[in-house]
């Protein structure tokens, strides 16, 4: 498991997984998978398997933290001990609690956060296997759970990274991938709106190589976009069928 | 956060951005006036002390010596902490480092990190047992905006000032030696920070303009302009040409700052 591979890309063009340069890891939505949030999702991109929920609005708590004119939104980004290599404490680590900001703040634009006055919205993201990407892949199922609660949204916030890897630009970069690769560049999107709500980046990339790695990972999104819509779609047409066989009977 | 400038206030900042104009008479793409103090601190093997504009932050560098990471074992550490000084603002309380501390420290960390500043392949004392680790201390003494980028200066400024004691290994035990040397570095990344405010882009946005901004991008370069990190910040959002726009003013604006340091 530790081994280091000794090319990321052969000569092919093909990545360790198989994968072509510009190729998304399969990805499983699910919506509407925890019966006591308000809305919630799960997704399984590549090898990342990630839950999300959210409650509210709701009464918010600590109660000075209320705000006359708007919605608080909070948000949880936690890892499983057992989501990774070597067990991780379950106390929040200093980069959860930064991916938990950055997170919040690739979801707050979505957000009609002026309906909800004095109240709090709660977005946890449990990661319960990572393989790189956790951050993105945790966005995409949290605006889905937000989605799913039915909190009114100006768009959906879906992520994707790509990075450089072996002198490529490539997308959707795996664990593997980040650890050797040269840089990394996650960004999220609402699509509509075509507005990134989430850029890091870290690595050594010019601009011109930064440009085109943003352009990858936008078409990543976009992709994954679909995929999102679908989940929501499948969630919906289901209660449909199912309220027609009770009518039936 | 609490709200802290009043809505008329914010308007005529955002009115007169759009006009290409700032409160404080910069120009859009103008930093504040910097002046940066080294070797402010004796008892620590590197600091610095910047000014910019008004707001005030304090690097320490202490050298210790430690373990190295298993997946690193011939390579010194590299840790960097930030606490936001009550004293600072009205709006920073004591107690453990809240999430924006977390943050500023975290994205200090990267530009140093990931630009490899640091030649921490010179600070491996035994292989696996022990090396030397930098610890950087960011304290900022008052907030008046744009933290991150007075950080990240501060904290580059305070590592080009550290020297760290010498020492010979003798029979398995490192002793002292009399005498110092410079802490070896390879690069010196400066980070950038714009502001997205109506739709413009400003640099080294002060207290006021940061609450009024909708998002901001800061963006760490290395001595051959490369990008080494980014982090976007705030409830807002860039478009896509918004944010390469960002990146070409951030990348001028580093180079400008990088003759005018002499780094």
């Amino acid at each position: 498991m530790n081994d280091k591979p000794e090319k990321l890309i052969d000569k092919k063009g093909l990545r360790l997984d198989g994968r072509k340069l510009d190729e998304l890891r399969p990805v499983k939505i699910e919506v509407g998978v925890i019966s006591n949030a308000d809305g919630s999702a799960y997704i399984e991109h590549g090898k990342n398997k990630i839950l999300a929920g959210v409650y509210g609005p709701r009464e918010v708590h600590p109660k000075h933290l209320a705000l006359p004119d708007r919605t608080v939104l909070k948000c949880r980004y936690h890892m499983a001990p057992f989501s990774v290599q070597e067990r991780k404490s379950p106390a929040p680590s200093r980069r959860e609690i930064e991916l938990s900001k950055v997170i919040r703040e690739s979801l707050e634009p979505a957000i009609f956060m002026e309906y909800y006055p004095r109240t709090m919205i709660d977005v946890f993201v449990e990661v319960l296997q990572a393989d790189g990407g956790t951050r993105c892949a945790s966005i995409t199922a949290a605006a889905l759970a937000l989605a799913d609660s039915g909190i009114p949204m100006r768009d959906l916030v879906v992520a994707c990274a790509a990075g450089k890897v072996e002198e490529k630009i490539v997308l959707d970069l795996m664990d593997t991938e980040d650890k050797l690769g040269s840089a990394d560049v996650p960004v999220a999107l609402m699509p509509n709106l075509n507005a990134v709500t989430l850029l890091q980046m870290d690595g050594i990339l010019s601009t011109d190589e930064f440009e085109s790695a943003v352009n990858l990972a936008l078409e990543g999104c976009k992709q994954i976009y679909a995929l999102q819509k679908e989940a929501l779609r499948t969630k919906y047409v289901s209660i449909k069928e199912e309220n027609k066989e009770e009518a039936e009977e | 956060m609490a709200q802290v400038i009043t809505k008329v206030k914010q308007k005529q900042i955002a009115q007169l951005i759009e006009k290409g104009k700032r409160l404080d008479g910069r120009e859009l793409t103008d930093y504040r006036e910097i002046k940066i103090e080294q070797g402010i601190i004796e008892r620590a093997e590197g600091s610095a002390r910047i000014l910019l504009g008004k707001t005030e932050v304090v690097v320490g560098i202490k050298v210790e010596m430690g373990e190295p990471f298993s997946d690193t074992p011939n390579e010194g550490v590299l840790t960097v902490n930030a606490e936001l000084v009550p004293l600072a603002s009205p709006r920073f309380e004591p107690g453990p480092p809240d999430e924006n501390s977390i943050e500023l420290a975290r994205i200090v960390d990267r530009g140093i990190r990931e630009s490899k500043a640091i030649d921490t392949g010179k600070l491996c004392i035994e292989p696996g047992k022990k090396v030397f680790v930098v610890f950087v201390d960011v304290y900022v003494l008052n907030h008046d905006g744009n933290l991150i980028d007075a950080s990240a200066l501060a904290a580059m400024a305070a590592l080009l000032n550290t020297k760290m004691g010498k020492y010979e290994v003798e029979d398995g035990e490192v002793k002292m030696k009399p005498g110092y040397e410079q802490l070896p570095l390879k690069k010196r990344p400066i980070t950038v920070t714009c502001a997205k405010i109506g739709g413009r882009i400003v640099v080294d946005p002060w207290l006021d303009e940061e609450q009024v901004m909708d998002a901001r991008i800061s963006i760490a370069f290395d001595d051959d302009d490369n990008i080494c990190a980014i982090q976007k910040g705030g409830t807002g959002y860039f478009e896509p040409k918004e944010l390469f726009e960002a990146a070409r003013i951030a990348k001028e604006k580093a180079k400008e700052l990088r003759k005018k340091l002499n780094w």
